[in-house]
């Protein structure tokens, strides 16, 4: 089953879209999500974010800065500061 | 009476003033589906932010929260942000939510707190001059702002944020209006600073947040999260109110238009009569000239 991936920033849903695994550039280091992960949540800090939408797949970079992530059993959202 | 010719100018001048408001009610139209889109697309930020805040502010709501949360302990001072436009010809949209402030301003200043204003868009500012001139501190001009980015809220949430910092003052308010139909928008205040805890959020996200961990501590998402909580909540404004405008000057041009259009028509009765009137005078003259050979 994969991962319900969703980034919206204040002025539209970026993307939103079931990923194989997420690697967010959280505060105090980067973490992978996959599917199943439990319930968490933390700050961004300026980086990358980097979407595999499947197993091996080279991952699509989206640069973001600030903003928080949270993980729930219904999938992972990131609410940016701003995308680029 | 009027003579033909003015009657023709009038008429002239009626048709071109029509031409006009049905322009603007055709470019406020589309102005709107814009707006509304924008107004859309910022919802899911604002929706998922109540719920974090919600969720969090039951959690950290105790002994030594951010003072954005609990507020500072006093409630001497009160802000009140005022966004309105920029432009006028739509209505009472701007006259409404100067009233809606007006009224909280007078009621506070009845409890007496002292009151200070913030506009933002010149057109409240002109409305509140008259009552409040002493009160308002500064205005925040939207005029260069053509299409609305959070950047330009946040701008305004900074500012507010600072004042905060200094204690400039110990509790806000927003007013904005809020957009329900093109026929319908709804003068709105909203407190700002502490933050109303949302309540609908709970629910939505309930169940699962009692595992949920946090990397920093809950108190410290909190502490990025709350001001940067007071430029969204802004932003979620200023699309209400960018919405909210286009359609109050949609429905005022239309009314416009449609006055031109009665008018025109009275006008053109009037012409008509005055033109068959000075016919059978002209003809009246001819026949009692030629008799009276």
């Amino acid at each position: 089953m994969p991962l319900h991936f969703e980034l919206v920033s204040p002025e539209r849903l970026v993307k939103s879209a079931d990923v194989y695994m997420v690697v967010v550039p959280g505060t105090e280091g980067d973490f992978g999500v996959l599917e199943g992960h439990a319930p968490f949540m933390s700050t961004i800090r300026e980086g990358t974010l980097q979407v595999y939408a499947t197993d091996g797949a080279t991952p699509e970079d989206i640069p973001i800065h600030g903003g928080f992530a949270e993980v729930t059993d219904k999938g992972l959202t990131i609410l940016a500061e701003s995308v680029s | 009476m009027a003579t033909l010719k003015t009657l023709k100018l009038r008429i002239v001048s009626v048709k071109s003033t029509q031409k006009i408001t049905k322009a603007m009610k055709m470019v406020a139209a589309s102005k709107l589906r814009r707006a509304q889109e924008a107004a859309e697309a910022g919802r899911p930020y604002a929706v998922r932010m109540d719920a974090v805040i919600a969720s969090l502010a039951s959690k950290a709501g105790g002994d030594g929260a951010s003072p954005l949360l609990v507020g500072n302990g006093k409630d001497k001072i009160h802000l009140v942000v005022v966004a309105t436009s920029e432009r006028g010809l739509c209505g009472g949209f701007n006259g409404n939510i100067a009233r809606a402030a007006r009224v909280r301003v007078d009621a506070l200043l009845a409890q007496g707190k002292t009151v200070k204003i913030l506009c933002v868009g010149k057109k409240g500012r002109n409305a509140l001059l008259r009552f409040q001139r002493e009160r308002i501190i500064d205005t925040i001009d939207m005029g260069a702002v053509k299409k609305l980015s959070f950047a330009d809220a946040d701008a305004i949430g900074q500012r507010v944020l600072a004042m905060y910092d200094a204690g400039e003052f110990d509790v806000a308010w927003l007013f904005y209006s809020r957009f329900q139909s093109v026929l319908s928008q709804i003068p709105t205040e909203q407190q700002l600073v502490p933050v109303q805890v949302p309540l609908v959020a709970n629910s939505a996200s309930g169940g699962t947040d009692a595992a949920l961990e946090y990397e920093t501590s809950e108190e410290a998402i909190l502490e990025t999260l709350l001001p940067r909580n007071v430029s969204v909540q802004i932003y979620k404004a200023l699309l209400e109110n960018a919405a909210s405008e286009q359609g109050a000057r949609m429905n005022a041009m239309e009314n416009a238009t449609r006055n031109a259009g009665d008018m025109i028509k009275k006008l053109t009765l009037v012409y008509n009569r005055t033109r068959q009137a000075v016919i059978t005078k002209e003809l009246i003259e001819i026949i009692s000239g030629a008799e009276a050979l």
